[in-house]
């Protein structure tokens, strides 16, 4: 057992002695309309127990009928992966007693899953990772417990728990990796980079909102170290409660150096759940499985076997979208980006909205232009992602070709911008309220110019001398007449041309 | 009985008439719904209570069945056409069938005082068929046992003799019928407990095929044995109860899509044309050692009446069925095991706290109330299947015992099956007890002994295929009941109902009644 305040090794020297074994369980919460069992709403944040019937609080004689869309979202799922969908699948029950399981068993699958073998490649680095995937699996939730009065929020020690069935038997797909290997010391990244790209994925099959704060998308890390190029695995330990990206990695670093910590004092990883902290980035020993808790799995008699028909499954195959990472290589080449600029894109969750801009007419470059640099500020500031600023893609493109035609000047579009998130209206709309067209008429210029010039004719004598800079004053003085609607270089060809001075 | 559409004479006493027979005195307006469940509930309140009642029933539902009796009555006022051909008929529902309303408690402690907040696809069929629920029938603690003295409320009592038991796990519903507190009674058969009741109390009893009846609302013993079943004293009544409770529900995936056998037909069948040209089977293995020489000797009578009659009788092998006892102690308590998981005081039915001084958690309050609200036998199941499941034996027990299972479908197979050097039987038969009736109190601390009353029914639960039991007549040894058991293939319903009815109409013509109604006058309260 670690003690309370465990020791870390350093990463590298971590990494120099050992090769860390990752295998990464993903929950997901399917977005079906209704649960696994039965008919009940799957909807988040409702009242609790409001969302549940005699199915899934399990009443004595109710039963399970499966959701005909779960199944499909769950091929769905194999499919993408690569997986084999099986011809003929399962569900058994996994025995075990928990306040928070009305049955006292989960349905699950055991030994025959719907989806096995398949893969998920993953960049990191630049790199491409193969990460195997073992199955695929269709299972149902349990309700939520909330222990009170305990100091860790856990059973332990808890006074009393209150229990919402809500959660209870909401569809599930759990998808296991094989053993991902000679990482070394990218392994954290690995894991990050593999759960981000299974959420890239399943966003894009719609078949579920992938929301880590929310639980519908949980991933369990499973760690274990073998003194560097010993084939023989180590004793894994499985983290749980790892909610968002940035956790999967930390928690994969973190096991990284407390377990060789532990192997370098002589002492033995022990086989056990162990319980991710957010704030401390530390995980701590939760269940030990030394004394393996036994399931007593037997297949569900209670449900008939499935078989997926070919056809159908051809069907699914046929309707999968274009993966997100095709799609991605796709626009890449179309918008002529960097793979430095094409992450950054992706990494602001931007390439939907890059898109739907050039989609409207926008050049590419221009189009990412805005959603990376002055919207990218303006989300920051507000605290909100892109797509959540009250401006459309259409709108962008609107301001771009605004731009293009010379109606707008750079910074008279991003107050443009500015009025359109401000609620003003389309940029056509911001432009006539607040009178923002260029002025590009030479004769009305050159009248500025004139007044400017005769109102500081020191300024001009000492452009005509040669102090070019002193320009400046003038091109200054005529924005401020026009109200910042002039074309600032044409003001300045003006300015000498007036003045017969070589720029 | 009388010819369909005629309005029958109805007995003074309404409790000895034919199901089919009040129903059609109802329709007919001789007699109204009302009056007949009241004259159950009277006969009820006569024979059931007290010491040495017959303790048929855990729950008597008299103002609901009141109730549901007028509507019956209403709606024939307004000139509407009955609901069923059972519209009316009062039934006495086996306490593992849900009923908004009344209580549900399986027999145990577990669930004592939970009233269930739905209904029972079963329930649902029969109160818009017009029946009228009048109870819930006694059981062994969730149907696990074969004398209701497992029930965690007392056992019930054969009405041949009260000092004997009526059979189980669905003695009550038996006992309800041989006692004429119901024309009619549900079931439910996992390895005999709708069969082997029939049996010993004279009365009939059908397990429908595997999925014939849908099992959403009856509480799970073994979900891949578990069927439900119609209960009454005549093949008749039975068939027209099979037929309002069959057939799929979307709420039970385990129910067959195809339509329900047309099993009334073949009960007229049997009757206009008897077994004439029929292929009977007797099973060499259903038979002997184990067996009550009183109940052989009815057998061979029925046999040979069969014969006699047309039938064309054939002894057939079925090798595999000497390990049906061992395979179905295996697989029933592995998935009883689980199911019985749910009864944890978290969410209905008993709450114990730990004894004092013991830490109060959910695990301790769990433990507490399965300790105090599950009866022996209950007990005793769990952790067999808890232990036949757990890492390392399942191959052993429970895999093996499917495999058992395999087998046991395949001799069946092979005695139905015409093809591949098969039987081509369009029945089996054997007897459907070893014994008839025992005395209260006889084998209640031997389970082993116990479990060799279904040695005859549980091959047709394995395999999944419809059996029944109609009265073979009394054995002479005991002068108590004997069952014929009947068993078709899958889905053959209709061979067996024929069967069933022929052999009825046989024994009238030779001894002037049914068996039922040979049962002797009750002194329940002396």
């Amino acid at each position: 057992m670690s003690s309370a305040t465990p020791t870390l090794a350093d990463y590298d020297h971590a990494i120099e002695t050992f090769d860390p074994v990752l295998g990464l369980e993903v929950h997901v919460e399917l977005g079906t309309a209704t649960k696994m069992f039965c008919g009940c709403s799957t909807a988040f944040g409702a009242p609790p127990n409001t969302q549940v019937c005699p199915v899934c609080l399990a009443l004595p004689g109710a039963m399970p009928v499966v959701n005909a869309t779960a199944v499909e979202y769950a091929v769905r799922i194999g499919l993408a992966l690569h997986c084999s969908i099986a011809s003929w699948c399962r569900f058994a029950r996994k025995n075990y007693f928990y306040p928070d399981m009305p049955k006292n068993f989960q349905t699950s699958q055991y030994d025959e899953p719907i989806a096995v073998n398949g893969y998920l490649d993953v960049q990191v680095d630049g790199e491409t990772v193969r990460v195997e995937i073992e199955r695929a699996h269709m299972e149902e939730d349990t309700g939520k417990s909330t222990h009170v009065g305990g100091l860790t929020g856990r059973i332990h020690g808890a006074e009393y728990s209150l229990l919402d069935y809500n959660r209870a038997g909401v569809p599930l797909v759990e998808i296991v990796t094989k053993p991902i290997t000679g990482t070394k010391a990218s392994a954290p990244a690995v894991a990050r980079a593999y759960v981000a790209a299974l959420r890239d994925l399943l966003l894009s099959l719609e078949v579920s909102d992938v929301r880590m704060d929310q639980g519908s998308l949980r991933c369990d890390a499973n760690v274990s170290l073998t003194p560097a190029g010993n084939p023989v695995f180590g004793t894994r330990t499985e983290t749980k409660n790892v909610n968002s990206l940035r956790s999967v990695e930390r928690a994969v670093r973190h096991e990284i150096c407390r377990q060789a910590a532990v192997l370098e004092a002589g002492g033995r990883i022990v086989q056990e759940t162990r319980h991710f902290d957010e704030s401390t980035g530390t995980t701590s020993p939760g269940r030990s499985k030394e004394t393996a808790e036994d399931y007593r799995y037997f297949p569900e008699p209670d449900l008939v076997p499935l078989a997926p028909a070919p056809e159908w499954v051809e069907g699914i195959r046929a309707s999968l979208p274009e993966l997100p990472w095709l799609r991605r290589a796709r626009l890449q080449q179309e918008w002529g980006l960097s793979d430095l600029e094409m992450r950054d894109l992706v990494a602001a969750d931007a390439v939907g909205l890059v898109e739907a801009t050039v989609d409207a007419g926008a050049p590419a470059d221009q189009a990412r232009s805005w959603w990376s640099a002055y919207l990218g500020q303006q989300a920051n500031s507000r605290g909100v992602s892109l797509a959540e600023l009250p401006i459309t893609p259409q709108q962008v493109a609107r301001v771009v070709a605004l731009v293009a035609a010379g109606t707008l000047s750079a910074k008279l579009a991003r107050q443009v911008v500015d009025g359109v998130l401000a609620g003003e209206g389309d940029p056509d709309e911001v432009v006539a309220a607040r009178g923002l067209a260029v002025v590009s008429d030479d004769s009305a210029l050159q009248q500025a110019v004139d007044q400017a010039l005769a109102a500081a004719p020191d300024v001009a004598d000492r452009i005509r001398s040669g102090r070019v800079q002193a320009v400046g004053a003038v091109v200054g003085a005529v924005m401020k007449a026009t109200r910042g609607q002039a074309d600032a270089a044409r003001v300045r060809e003006l300015v000498f041309s007036t003045l017969g001075v070589q720029a | 009985m009388t010819a369909a559409g005629a309005t029958p004479d109805l007995p003074a006493d309404l409790t000895r008439a034919s199901a089919a027979d009040l129903a059609a005195g109802i329709a007919g307006g001789t007699v109204s719904a009302v009056e007949v469940a009241q004259a159950h509930l009277d006969r009820i309140a006569a024979v059931d209570p007290g010491d040495r009642g017959v303790h048929a029933f855990l729950h008597v539902s008299g103002d609901l069945a009141l109730e549901q009796a007028a509507a019956v009555d209403a709606a024939r006022a307004a000139g509407r056409t009955a609901a069923s051909p059972l519209a009316g008929v009062p039934l006495a529902l086996k306490d593992i069938v849900v009923q908004q309303g009344a209580p549900a408690t399986a027999g145990s402690r577990i669930l004592e005082g939970w009233m269930p907040p739905y209904d029972a696809t079963v329930t649902t069929r029969l109160l818009e068929a017009g029946v009228v629920i009048l109870g819930k029938t006694n059981l062994d603690e969730f149907a696990m046992g074969s004398s209701t003295e497992n029930s965690a409320y007392g056992p019930s009592r054969n009405p041949w003799d009260l000092d004997r038991i009526p059979g189980g796990s669905g003695g009550g519903s038996a006992a309800a019928l041989a006692a004429f507190e119901a024309p009619l009674a549900i079931g439910t058969d996992t390895g005999g407990s709708i069969r082997q009741p029939a049996a010993v109390t004279g009365t009939v009893g059908a397990k429908p095929t595997y999925g014939g009846v849908s099992r959403y609302g009856v509480i799970a013993l073994a979900s891949s044995l578990d069927q439900v079943g119609p209960c009454a004293r005549t093949v008749l009544d039975t068939a027209l109860l099979h037929e309002v409770i069959a057939g799929h529900d979307p709420r039970d995936s385990t129910s067959i899509p195809e339509p329900v056998p047309s099993v009334v037909d073949a009960v007229h069948r049997g009757r206009a044309d008897g077994v004439a040209g029929m292929r009977i089977g007797v099973v060499r293995e259903l038979g002997g050692e184990g067996y009550q020489p009183g109940v052989l000797d009815s057998f061979r009578a029925a046999v040979a009446a069969l014969e006699a009659a047309g039938a064309e009788i054939v002894e057939v092998s079925c090798p595999h069925f000497r390990y049906g006892l061992a395979a179905y102690y295996l697989i029933l308590p592995s998935e009883c095991s689980s199911n019985l998981a749910r009864f944890d005081a978290m969410r209905y039915g008993l709450r114990v706290e730990p004894a004092a001084g013991q830490p109060v958690s959910a695990e301790t309050v769990m433990s507490a109330t399965r300790g105090a609200g599950f009866g022996a036998e209950v007990k005793r199941r769990i952790i067999l299947g808890t232990y036949a499941l757990s890492a390392g034996y399942y191959d052993a027990y429970y895999g093996s015992a499917q495999k058992v299972r395999t087998l046991i479908k395949g001799d069946f197979d092979q005695a139905f099956g015409a093809a591949g050097g098969g039987a081509g039987c369009d029945v089996l038969v054997s007897p459907a007890s070893p014994v008839t009736a025992f005395r209260l109190g006889e084998k209640v601390d031997d389970p082993l002994a116990m479990y060799l009353n279904d040695l005859a029914t549980i091959p047709g639960s394995l395999a999944g295929i419809p059996a029944m039991s109609v009265p073979s007549g009394l054995a002479a040894d005991t002068g108590l009941p004997v069952g014929l058991q009947i068993m078709a293939p899958a889905l053959g319903e209709a061979a067996m109902y024929r069967v069933a009815s022929a052999f009825e109409t046989l024994y009238v013509a030779e001894h002037g009644s049914t068996v039922p109604l040979s049962v002797p006058e009750l002194v329940v309260n002396p």
